[in-house]
């Protein structure tokens, strides 16, 4: 993995089945440790955030993005660019509520399940809450509290994977100089 | 030397990094005899010179080292008084370095907190709304550049005011952070970085910074 690589194609290559085999080992040791569904979607959704908190700065500086200025900007950030950039796949957003504050990511797949199978006792797992937490860290790092939830998985019967995020409120505290 | 020194500031203001890449060139060291005919005062807990310009030795350079030894404030690093020292004929000929005082780190960390202070001022000074905050200091010893990324760290280089290619640099530096402080999970965020990967890849863009003039990307 050549570090020197031009970063605007960031061609560093790494097995996805790897990455597919390193998140199963996380989520079935999270169960073994916790053995209660609820439980480790919260601790998937905790180190989601904390990847998410340095994620943000890592997609700032590798992407030339600038500050979005309404929520429709941000979800086409994420989808088109963000998820593009670390999943290597491109969600669709739809559904926007009538506010315009909540919308849809419909993933039509999703790398951290490939070859993945929900057994019966773990129904309520949610397998993915690890995405859920980074999109949160992310954007409360850019001044943005958000809700994000999953509101189909594949994994669970669903046809698609959809995740639903909704805009709570801007984040008024820290805010960096000059975007008042 | 074109590029002095990177500051790294966080959020809430406190200075999380600093790298000075200057070798103070006013530094000079002579031996002396009794009497000294240097006029010595204390100032800011520092011994500096404040009457006797003579042979380089400027008004305002400090007190550095005496026979050798890196002195402490106005104390020799024994622990003695440098005045009451060099009052007694006994102690010379001694040998004292001056040269213009070095910012101890406490003094980087309230300088670092006053120009995030500055910094909103900058903006809150504007006459159209939504302004950035200070971008550039000049002074005409150095420019000082500043890059305020949007989760609100400061990332900031003084240079030599005909160096170009400091956004680029500024840009890169916000790379190796984002890559070697933030990717390194024991690093806690806001906390002053203390990781020697980043100290040496940041070397190494100031170097390649430095020959190139300007900073292309891909470098």
């Amino acid at each position: 993995m050549s570090r020197q690589s031009n970063r605007a194609t960031d061609s560093k290559k790494m097995n996805s089945e790897l990455f597919t085999l390193t998140y199963g080992a996380l989520v079935t040791q999270l169960c073994k440790d916790y053995e209660n569904d609820e439980e480790v979607n919260k601790q998937l959704d905790k180190m989601g955030y904390n990847i998410g908190v340095r994620l943000i700065e890592d997609f700032l500086a590798r992407s030339s993005v600038g500050r979005c200025h309404d929520f429709r900007e941000t979800a086409d950030v994420i989808a088109k660019v963000a998820f593009k950039m670390y999943l290597g796949i491109t969600p669709s957003v739809t559904n926007w509520s009538p506010a315009g504050d909540e919308f849809s990511l419909i993933l039509e797949s999703n790398p951290l399940v490939d070859f993945v199978e929900l057994p019966d006792n773990h129904s309520n797992l949610v397998y993915s809450s690890l995405l859920c937490g980074v999109l949160r860290g992310a954007l409360e790092m850019v001044q943005m509290a958000v809700d994000v939830r999953f509101a189909q998985d594949t994994l669970r019967g669903d046809n698609v994977t959809e995740i639903r995020m909704k805009f709570i409120k801007r984040i008024e505290e820290n805010l960096p100089v000059g975007d008042e | 030397m074109a590029i002095f020194s990177v500051y790294v500031v966080n959020k809430a203001g406190g200075l999380i990094y600093q790298y000075d890449n200057y070798v103070p060139r006013a530094e000079v060291e002579k031996t002396f005899s009794f009497p000294l005919d240097l006029v010595l005062k204390i100032y800011d807990e520092k011994l500096v010179v404040s009457f006797g310009q003579r042979d380089g030795i400027r008004v305002g350079h400090a007190v550095l080292s005496i026979n050798g030894v890196d002195v402490n404030g106005k104390y020799t690093a024994e622990g003695k008084d440098i005045l009451e020292y060099l009052k007694d004929p006994a102690n010379y000929p001694v040998s004292i370095k001056f040269g213009r005082p070095r910012l101890s780190s406490n003094e980087k960390l309230m300088l670092a907190s006053m120009f995030h202070s500055l910094f909103a001022i900058g903006s809150q000074l504007s006459p159209e709304v939504g302004s950035s905050g200070i971008e550039m200091l000049e002074t005409d010893v150095f420019k000082l550049h500043c890059f305020q990324t949007l989760t609100g760290i400061k990332f900031i280089v003084l240079a030599d005011p005909r160096q170009s290619g400091i956004d680029a640099l500024l840009r890169k530096i916000y790379e190796i952070y984002s890559d070697f402080a933030l990717k390194n999970p024991f690093y806690s965020l806001e906390m002053p970085i203390r990781c020697e990967l980043f100290d040496q890849n940041l070397k190494s863009a100031l170097e390649i910074a430095e020959k190139a003039g300007t900073f292309g990307p891909g470098s």
